[in-house]
């Protein structure tokens, strides 16, 4: 996180606990830039992860996402 | 630098939730309701209405609002969110009211208190989230489930003919005059999401600027209940359920409605103010020394519906009440009364009254013959029974009761209104029980009558009434 | 001294506005209807709030959103009305609501008819809603009292954070009689430890009847029973008339009560050693004063415009120690003294129904 915060480009952030990998943030990101772990976090689900590049700082996936805290979008 | 997070209108931690996961929601995944709450939240934040906002949560998969709200939090009963919210608002108009409910509880067992609270304009917003299913309590049909929906109510599917139709609150309400601001939106797609948000954020700013009633129909997908994968259900939501229930605005004079158009009255408790209220409430008649009274008077008055039975009983009640008696009134109500016969019990009595109805009077006031027919027996062994000869055909025993015969209605017409015979016959009462000195009447009659111009006639009629008995001895 | 000449209806609304309540909700019924409509007169004109509700349902749990808001809040209602309220009877006994509901008792059940009535005897002070609660019950037989009881329920309401009835017949309600107005009392009510009033003093308070755990649930319960506990051993109210030598005591309440005072002087008269004994609280039910009674009095009657409900009451607190009689009207059919009175000979006599 610390080396996009460097770079000065967007970044979004999944809290990978809170997720519960509805999978509607990859439906609405038109970068296609978020992706499905194939671990499962402690509730059981498989959450959804940034794939480190290309975010837009859209915000489009954190209102897309139903839980408060599971997606952080920072747009520099 | 813009930043997308959890707002601060969320609380950090959410303490009030059972279990152990005291950061995420209880809400299944993909379910709207999440989307919904983030947008209200970011609102109330940014608008800076948090620490003034009252949530009040329905019964429903949102029950546990509470948990979640960094405001002043309800819970209320199924349906009946918008009475709570009406209740709140108008006691405190400078509060932010939510009334976040479901399908099933706004629009089938809370549909009388939604329509109400949108009819009278309460000045709050209507969140109603719209998935076409009962989600908390399993799965069953929603007032707004669709045609062929299957649930676990409709097991065969939702049928027209058996269940009826899914049911438009948006399109009905927007048929009443009052509301502010109705518009559907969906948690579908990005577009629609983001005009839900506007949507939301439009709903609170009018309330905040008083100008009325909000209501946002959110359609929003149920995954559980819809026994599909959040992203079909989402794609279901889009395709079929946006059918039956179009998006749009169907109401908006947000723009022609002043601010604080919509904003009530309320000013809290001051002892001071109530007392001088009171104070006006207080008896008109005036402050006299205490009259004695030497028998105890048991009065029953009966006529027909429009002879002044029941004023008769107040006159003599007030008269009473200025001596400094004990004094009840109490009138025979409802249907027997619109039937065209009127009767009233008075007791006037110079120690605590106890049975208020006159079983045996001491004092018969009749005024049609139906009332001689049914009360002169009552009357105890000597006891006075005041006739109006002039509607009265039967005679008493003159034997066993104390009958005074007055052609009252015929004495009030000359005085000039033959409808004030009931003072005539007050008259005649007071001068055949001599309960009261006649000047201590006349002073409470002048100051008991509301109509000035009436005042004369009815001091004239109380005084040939009083005559007429005191002439006949 | 101000005093005025008024229905019990009427005095409750005054009484009402001394306590210094703040809103009113309510829906038309006969013979309830004059207190909705002083309160659509006084409420509005002091700043308060009066809302003709869409329904008796919604009426209540408005008083639920006012009560929990911290303002003294009421609503009234006839037996059918009352019925509807038990909803937002239970929420509020739940949230521990403060409110004041007022039940001006018609013949029933259904829609039976406009009459006086003793029959919601059962619903107001065994329940009626669902779940472990009380009703603090009050029962007013004039209008005086309906003026102070009212004031006195909102008090009770506050001290113990319950819903408060006054239980009063047709009678009482229509009936007019001096009442005199009391002085507003002073505000000495404060709620934000527990309310939500719209301001961030109280933000973090919730007004909520929902307790998913069991144990929770439990110990919630609990915590309220201690209450009802508390309310029993300090707020019974009741007066006695002629009850020390008594050998037939009377229990009545509301009208019934009216009537019964009247008939015992007479009964004495003639050498029946009478007593009444009225509850002014129906709960707490005064089983204590009653049990006391139980080493002079020879037997009891209770009289009520009912089938026997009140009654029952009696026999649990007599436990079995003296024979309790009933005699009861009901439909509108109210007693007269010298049916009573035949009743007191018929009861000393030795003759039991």
């Amino acid at each position: 996180m610390t080396d996009n915060a460097a770079l000065d480009v967007p970044w979004m952030e999944v809290n990978g606990e809170l997720c519960k990998g509805c999978q509607l943030c990859l439906a609405v990101c038109p970068k296609s830039v978020i992706a499905i772990s194939e671990k499962l976090n402690s509730a059981s689900y498989h959450p959804a992860y940034y794939t480190g590049a290309d975010c837009t700082g859209c915000g489009l996936c954190f209102y897309a996402c139903p839980e408060p805290g599971a997606i952080r979008v920072t747009k520099p | 630098m813009k930043t997308y997070e959890k707002s601060a209108g969320f609380f950090p931690v959410f303490e009030r939730k059972t279990g152990p996961a005291k950061e995420a929601t209880h809400y299944c995944p993909g379910c709207g309701h999440g989307n919904v709450h983030k947008m209200i939240a970011e609102a109330l934040e940014e608008f800076g209405l948090i620490g003034r906002s009252v949530f009040v949560s329905p019964v429903g998969c949102s029950v546990f609002g509470y948990y979640y709200f960094n405001c002043g939090n309800f819970q209320a009963a199924h349906g009946r969110a918008p009475a709570v919210a009406t209740a709140v608002k108008r006691t405190n108009p400078d509060s932010i009211v939510i009334s976040y409910q479901g399908d099933g509880d706004l629009a089938a067992i809370g549909t009388a208190e939604t329509i109400h609270a949108a009819n009278r304009g309460e000045n709050i917003c209507v969140f109603f989230v719209n998935n076409a299913i009962y989600g908390m309590t399993g799965g069953q049909m929603a007032p707004t489930t669709m045609i062929g929906q299957r649930s676990t109510t409709t097991p065969q599917g939702r049928l027209e003919t058996v269940h009826g139709n899914p049911i438009r609150m948006a399109e009905m309400l927007a048929t009443l005059p009052a509301p502010t601001y109705i518009e559907r939106v969906a948690i579908g797609d990005s577009k629609h999401i983001m005009k839900a948000r506007k949507a939301i954020r439009k709903a609170l700013k009018i309330q905040a600027e008083g100008k009325g009633y909000s209501f946002v129909e959110i359609v929003s997908a149920c995954p559980t209940g819809w026994k599909m994968d959040p992203v079909h259900a989402r794609d279901w939501l889009l395709e079929d359920m946006l059918k039956v229930f179009p998006l749009g605005v169907f109401k908006d004079e947000s723009d022609s409605r002043d601010e604080n158009s919509w904003h009530r009255r309320y000013d809290a408790y001051e002892p001071a103010v109530v007392d001088e209220y009171l104070d006006r409430l207080k008896s008109t008649l005036g402050e006299a020394e205490p009259v004695a009274l030497e028998n105890d008077l048991h009065c029953k008055f009966a006529g027909f519906g429009g002879q002044g039975i029941l004023t008769l009983g107040l006159l003599l009640s007030q008269i009473g009440m200025r001596a400094g008696q004990h004094v009840s009134w109490f009138p025979a109500y409802g249907p027997e009364m619109r039937g065209g016969t009127a009767n009233c019990s008075v007791n006037l009595c110079g120690s605590r009254i106890g049975t208020p109805l006159v079983e045996n009077p001491n004092v018969l006031v009749v005024m049609n013959q139906p009332s001689l027919d049914a009360f002169a027996d009552q009357v105890t062994d000597g006891g006075v029974i005041i006739v109006d000869t002039t509607i009265v055909e039967g005679r008493p025993d003159a034997k066993r009761l104390r009958p005074v015969l007055i052609p009252a209605t015929a004495i009030a017409d000359e005085v000039g209104m033959a409808k004030i015979a009931n003072v005539v016959v007050l008259g005649a009462l007071v001068a055949a029980t001599g309960c009261f000195p006649r000047a201590f009447c006349e002073d409470t009659l002048r100051a008991a009558i509301k109509k000035r111009s009436l005042v004369d006639m009815n001091i004239d009629a109380f005084g040939r009434g009083y005559d007429f008995v005191k002439n006949a001895r | 001294m101000a005093r005025q000449f008024m229905k019990g209806n009427d005095a409750i609304v005054v009484g009402a506005l001394a306590a210094g309540c703040r809103a009113y909700y309510g829906y038309p019924i006969t013979p309830a209807s004059e207190i909705a409509h002083a309160a659509a007169l006084h409420f509005p004109a002091l700043g308060g709030v009066f809302i003709q509700a869409e329904s008796e349902v919604a009426a209540m749990n408005m008083v639920y959103g006012s009560a929990g808001m911290g303002v003294r809040t009421m609503t009234a209602s006839s037996s059918p009305g009352f019925s509807l309220k038990q909803e937002g009877l239970s929420y509020a006994a739940g949230a521990e609501l403060p409110c004041v509901v007022v039940n001006i008792v018609r013949g029933g059940p259904g829609l039976g008819n406009i009459a006086p009535e003793q029959g919601d005897y059962f619903q107001i002070t065994k329940g009626g809603g669902h779940g472990n609660y009380r009703l603090i019950a009050l029962a007013p037989n004039g209008a005086q009292e309906m003026c102070d009881l009212t004031m006195h329920a909102f008090e009770l309401a506050d001290k113990y954070r319950n819903p408060a009835c006054i239980m009063a017949d047709g009678i009482t309600g229509q009936m007019m009689e001096v009442v005199e107005i009391p002085k507003a009392q002073p505000r000495t009510w404060d709620h934000s430890s527990w309310c939500v009033d719209g301001t961030p003093a109280t933000a973090g308070n919730l007004v909520s009847s929902i307790i998913l755990e069991p144990e929770e649930l439990e110990a919630h319960n609990l915590k309220l029973e201690a209450k009802y506990q508390r309310i029993t051993a300090d707020e019974v109210m009741f007066e006695k008339y002629a009850v020390d030598d008594a050998d037939l005591v009377v229990v009545a309440y509301g009208v019934v009560s009216r009537i019964v005072y009247s008939t015992v002087d007479q009964a004495r008269a003639e050498g029946l050693k009478v007593g009444l004994l009225r509850p002014i609280t129906l709960w707490p039910f005064p089983s204590a004063a009653i049990a006391a009674l139980c080493g002079t009095a020879k037997s009891f009657l209770a009289v009520e415009l009912s089938t026997g409900q009140m009654v029952e009451d009696v026999r649990l607190a007599v436990e079995g120690r003296k024979p309790v009689h009933f005699y009861g009207r009901c439909g509108g059919v109210v007693p007269g003294g010298d049916e009573l009175l035949a009743e007191y000979r018929r009861v000393l006599g030795g003759g039991s129904r």
